[in-house]
């Protein structure tokens, strides 16, 4: 039997079902309080803080020694940003930590910060993207006067004359509205000083322990080997925990300070205001159509508010790049014109959220093929029909190549299960007695396992991809594979497991995966990108097919037959079509402590692998049926599809749970969640009372189907598949309310829809016609 | 997210919580079932310096009809009314409005008077107090005090209640066979405070609307009627085109809130909509 394939219960639910997780504030009970000072004032100088006497609170002034946050990315005119640990002389949004107290317990440390008082000169801030690009606005840095810290453009040498041979022209201008990923839970460290070595363990939630690692120690001046990092159980990152933040160093530096335990445990309101947010775009975008309703051309100026500080180590360039090299998605594109900008502003800082830019850029193109469906006369099935790529390996415009996918065949399919025609039937009864049905379909490719060849060509000066996995049997036949991904709750040791099972002819419960710990674990990257499976999956396979080898020789030489012809499979080796076998903890304890019989390999069962792979992209048709309460505004999803391809599914359940999450926080973004600043750059959304996820009463249930392309481009070939769930519903949902509200001419192109915001435009569009 | 200090008490009796009250100077607070009073603490937002727990005195750990009322001790939870506990039309309308109230956990905990005396512009129990004119039941050193809902409501988190009152009971009046109900509010999320609501009640004679009383909702500072629309019903029979003009006529004489969640405009046409269903729902009773 194969594991691979098998839905198999994740290995870790039993413990983190039954409370038994070890988050970092389990761990941290006892230590002492760390409580940051916020900046009330999204942009200031700081004239003075007061402090109580006799309270342990610390301020720049006092972590000179500490380096800021540079993060560098080269070339894309990109300007770098200094972030202080504590606000230097200026705050620059509201929620930068500008002091830190420490006491004995939480509370303490709360009552102790209300009384730090900030004496801050207010000045005029800049928080709205568009705003911040005029030339009057605000400057958020001295060294980048028009307020853009990244910009980039591309214009195909051909664009000019295709574009005037347009049949049809199609403009949209799609404003996302700014998200927070709010991962259950918040972000936190928890540092401990070692007397007898003198080092230190930051115990984090993130997503990344080794280049935290790195830029800790960077920013201290300290060697890394004296800082451990470890990410224990994870509540969530999606992102938000993968970039390096100030609280962090801090943890560690005050840890060393004081040689003591101390713990920063973040609360929700700090999550809201003070995490990273994302999302927050605004893309104008105008496509030229031929007679045959065929994109030809493509024209797009693309604004990211990227917040005030880019983020370390992947750069403020993540959103404003991911969305000029993506934009053309699945369709086939020859010219584009591109500019595209990272503005920033006094707010929050932005990082990747899963998805990056793409539940944005696919709400601009699926928009745009549905005006232009309607433009021509055409169904949108058959306007997508004409344009979708149906020939593999695919270059698109912008240099990535497309590995083999399934874009057309999914939504097909998804016309089909959905019985498109049956439902304008429906609808039309439906619109006679006052009820208004809507169906939307949103087709979007997604990359993912990329490596180091991918990054690089971003220009990042640290260049993620690879991931190394070890693995060693020991004595008694268990398995033990370290990895430098760093999963969270995606279940990915289940899914190695499987994998390494396969190679070795061992069950998974003999396999333990070791992740989220620097001292035990090789250097790699961590978990996002939709890359985990994909790389570390890829590497366990390397690493295991060694290890197969070894085992094999071993296995030959007490079979006495030749090493090509064992097979491992059940626990035991064989030589195929011979009787006889030996069990593989026999060979594990032989490798151990029988090595002089074996000679070349040295002793004992290790091996190492490293994979980094351009890439491959999954792919998926999301639609969605809704009903809007045209008196409310209310939108209620009554289907919603999913028809994907991520290649072969290691283990089709966690595939699911990986789509289910990801559609929900789509939903969330199409239709609920929304940080809101108002002009002074206060954030109005800082509880879950105001800013707010849907619950499982507003979620429908979520149907999925799989389509399988086996590629050459992931030696598991498998693809990854943690993002896509994000990417197609804003465009999809948005797609379903404009098709419902049609009899009133309302088109919707900003996101979150809110009943508001919807009802305003019915409003708007029923005082026109009368 | 940790409240200040503070002290505690937690008196066995009426006598013994309001004179805890009156010792704490105004700077005491009333402790039910925690669910709007420690989230305010827990954001700074309330600093009482003495928290008075009043869920150990059994005398008010009570709920029946009695005399035409229905008399809701201050230890009555929300879950109370989740299976109708008593006959008529007013069990019905108090098992309809709960299921909207917040979520299973919070109704296990939070009474019918704290929220009275939280008065939450958006709370279906003041809606309720309001729609049917509740007797609120307040107790102090100086004795006893009932306060009607027309002089009990004054604006969000207002009432008439002073620093020194306990809010022993609130008393609703049974409502005959002849009364029907209908209950609509408008939420973003199952459980979330309403952006508008309505609740409709109507005494029926031979067909025709004889009485008729309209609430709102979430839509202003406190919960209002709809004094013009209730006039216009009596003698209607209820047929859509009634039901429409009293919706319009209450959507006119309201001056609603406007905030992030809801422009002023998105209310108005919101309770237009709210009303208009909740007397459908009434009428199809
Ligand atoms: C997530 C969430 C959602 C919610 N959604 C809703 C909703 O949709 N609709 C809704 O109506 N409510 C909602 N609530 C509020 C909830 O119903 C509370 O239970 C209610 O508002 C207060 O009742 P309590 O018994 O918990 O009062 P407490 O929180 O204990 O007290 C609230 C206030 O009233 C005072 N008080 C309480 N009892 C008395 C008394 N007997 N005499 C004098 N003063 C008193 C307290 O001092 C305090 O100031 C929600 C709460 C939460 C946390």
């Amino acid at each position: 039997m194969k594991w691979v394939g098998q839905p198999i219960p994740r290995l870790r639910d039993p413990v983190l079902l039954k409370g038994k997780g070890r988050f970092t504030a389990d761990i941290a009970v006892g230590a002492m309080a760390i409580r940051f000072v916020r900046s009330p004032v999204a942009r200031g100088t700081i004239c003075g803080i007061e402090i109580p006497e006799g309270a342990v609170v610390f301020t720049a002034a006092d972590i000179t020694d500490i380096k800021p946050l540079r993060p560098i990315l080269h070339g894309r005119n990109y300007v770098p940003t200094d972030q202080p640990i504590l606000a230097n002389k200026r705050v620059t949004y509201v929620g930068e930590p500008v002091a830190a107290v420490i006491a004995a317990t939480q509370s303490e440390a709360e009552d102790i910060a209300e009384q730090v008082m900030l004496d801050i000169d207010v000045l005029d801030p800049a928080i709205d993207v568009d705003e911040a690009l005029k030339p009057d606005a605000p400057r958020v840095h001295d060294q980048a006067p028009g307020n853009v810290l990244v910009e980039t453009s591309l214009k195909t040498p051909g664009f000019d004359a295709v574009w005037a041979k347009a049949a049809q022209v199609v403009e949209v201008d799609i404003r996302s509205r700014r998200q927070n990923a709010m991962p259950m839970e918040t972000r936190n460290a928890h540092a401990v000083f070692d007397h007898s070595t003198g080092r230190v363990t930051l115990y984090t939630s993130v997503q990344n322990p080794h280049p935290i690692r790195t830029g800790i120690a960077d920013v201290l001046g300290m060697p890394e080997t004296d800082l451990r990092v470890v990410a224990p159980d994870v509540g969530g990152g999606f992102g938000q925990k993968m970039a390096l933040v100030p609280e962090y160093v801090f943890a560690v530096w005050v840890a060393r300070k004081l040689e003591a335990s101390v713990a920063w445990i973040e609360d929700r309101n700090e999550n809201l205001i003070a995490s990273f947010h994302s999302r927050d775009q605004h893309h104008t975008v105008k496509a030229a159509f031929d007679e045959n309703a065929k994109l030809i051309a493509l024209e797009a100026d693309l604004r990211c508010n990227v917040g005030a500080y880019s983020n370390y180590p992947i750069t403020c360039g993540v959103e404003p790049l991911m969305a000029m090299s993506e934009l053309p998605g699945p369709y086939d594109l020859r010219e584009y014109s591109v500019r595209t900008r990272g503005v920033t502003t006094n707010t929050c800082p932005m990082a990747p959220y899963r998805g990056v830019s793409r539940p944005v850029l696919t709400l601009s193109m699926e928009r745009i093929m549905n005006l232009a469906a309607d433009r021509f006369g055409l169904d949108p099935v058959e306007m997508r029909r004409r344009n979708l790529i149906t020939e593999f390996p695919y270059k698109t415009v912008t240099g990535s190549l497309y590995d083999a996918g399934t874009y057309w065949e999914s939504l097909e399919r998804s016309a089909e299960v959905l019985d498109l025609k049956g439902f304008r039937e429906r609808q039309k009864k439906a619109r006679e007695e006052g009820r208004y049905l809507g169906i939307g379909f949103s087709v979007f490719n997604e990359r993912s396992g990329y490596g180091t060849p991918t990054f690089a060509a971003r220009g990042m000066e640290i260049t993620p991809g690879y991931e190394t996995v070890e693995m060693a049997m020991d004595p008694s036949g268990y398995v033990i594979a370290r990895i430098g991904a760093s999963p969270h709750g995606q279940g990915l040791e289940t899914g190695l497991s499987q994998i390494i099972a396969d190679e070795l002819g061992i069950e998974p419960s003999r396999i333990r995966i070791i992740s989220g710990d620097t001292d035990a674990t090789p250097y790699g990257w961590g978990t996002f990108a939709s890359r985990s499976l994909v790389l570390a999956g890829g590497a366990s396979k390397l690493a295991a097919e060694q290890m197969r080898e070894r085992l094999n020789k071993i296995a030959g030489h007490l079979l006495q037959a030749p090493p090509e012809e064992i097979e491992l499979a059940g626990g035991v080796a064989r030589r195929r079509g011979h009787e006889g076998s030996v069990e593989i903890t026999a060979l594990a304890r032989a490798a151990h402590h029988q090595s002089q019989l074996f000679g070349g390999g040295g002793p004992g069962l290790t091996t190492i692998a490293t994979y980094d792979p351009a890439g491959t992209f999954s792919n998926a048709c999301h639609s969605a049926i809704v009903e809007v309460d045209i008196e409310t505004g209310h939108v209620k999803i009554e289907r919603f599809l999913v028809v994907e391809d991520a290649g072969i599914l290691i283990n089709p359940m966690i595939v699911d749970g990986q789509i289910h999450g990801g559609v929900v926080q789509g939903i969330a973004n199409a239709l609920f969640e929304e940080i809101i600043y108002d002009e002074t750059g206060n954030i109005l959304t800082g509880s879950l009372m105001d800013f707010i996820p849907p619950t499982m009463s507003e979620v429908p249930t979520i149907e999925i189907e799989h389509l399988e392309t086996l590629t050459d481009a992931s030696i598991t070939k498998a693809k990854g598949i943690g993002e896509g769930g994000t990417i197609g519903p804003p465009a999809a949902i948005i797609n379903a309310i404009s098709d419902a509200l049609k009899p009133f001419g309302v088109e919707i192109f900003e996101i979150p829809a809110t009943p508001p915001r919807i009802r305003q435009l019915i409003r708007e569009a029923a005082k026109e016609k009368s | 997210m940790k409240a200040p200090q503070f002290a505690y008490r937690a008196p066995r009796s009426i006598k013994e919580a309001v004179t805890a009250l009156a010792e704490s100077e105004g700077m005491g607070k009333i402790l039910a079932g925690g669910q709007s009073l420690v989230p305010t603490m827990n954001f700074r937002l309330a600093r009482p310096d003495m928290l008075i727990d009043i869920n150990r005195i059994s005398e008010l750990d009570f709920a029946r009809p009695e005399n035409g009322k229905l008399r809701i001790g201050a230890l009555t939870r929300h879950a109370a009314f989740e299976r109708p506990f008593f006959e008529g039309p007013l069990a019905r309308l108090l098992a309809d409005v709960v299921q909207h109230i917040a979520h299973v956990p919070i109704r296990t905990r939070g009474t019918f008077t704290g929220s009275l005396a939280h008065a939450d512009p958006a709370s279906e129990w003041c809606l309720v107090a309001c729609t049917l004119d509740a007797e609120m039941v307040a107790h102090s050193l100086e004795g006893e005090r009932i306060i009607p809902a027309a002089e009990y409501f004054v604006t969000t988190l207002t009432t008439a209640l002073t620093e020194n009152e306990l809010l022993v009971e609130a008393r609703l009046p049974l409502l005959d066979d002849s009364w029907k109900h209908g209950f609509c509010e408008f939420n973003r999320r199952a459980g979330d405070f309403a952006l508008s609501m309505s609740l409709v009640a109507l005494k029926i004679e031979n067909g025709r609307i004889a009485e008729a009383r309209i609430g709102i909702g979430g839509v202003e500072d406190k919960p209002v009627r709809a004094p013009d629309a209730e006039a216009y019903l009596i003698g209607k029979t209820g047929e859509a085109a009634d039901r429409v003009e009293a919706a319009r006529l209450a959507s006119e004489g309201i001056q609603p809130m406007d905030d992030m969640h809801a422009p002023a405009d998105y209310r108005r046409d919101l309770t237009r909509a709210m009303v208009r269903r909740a007397l459908e729902r009434a009428l199809a009773r």
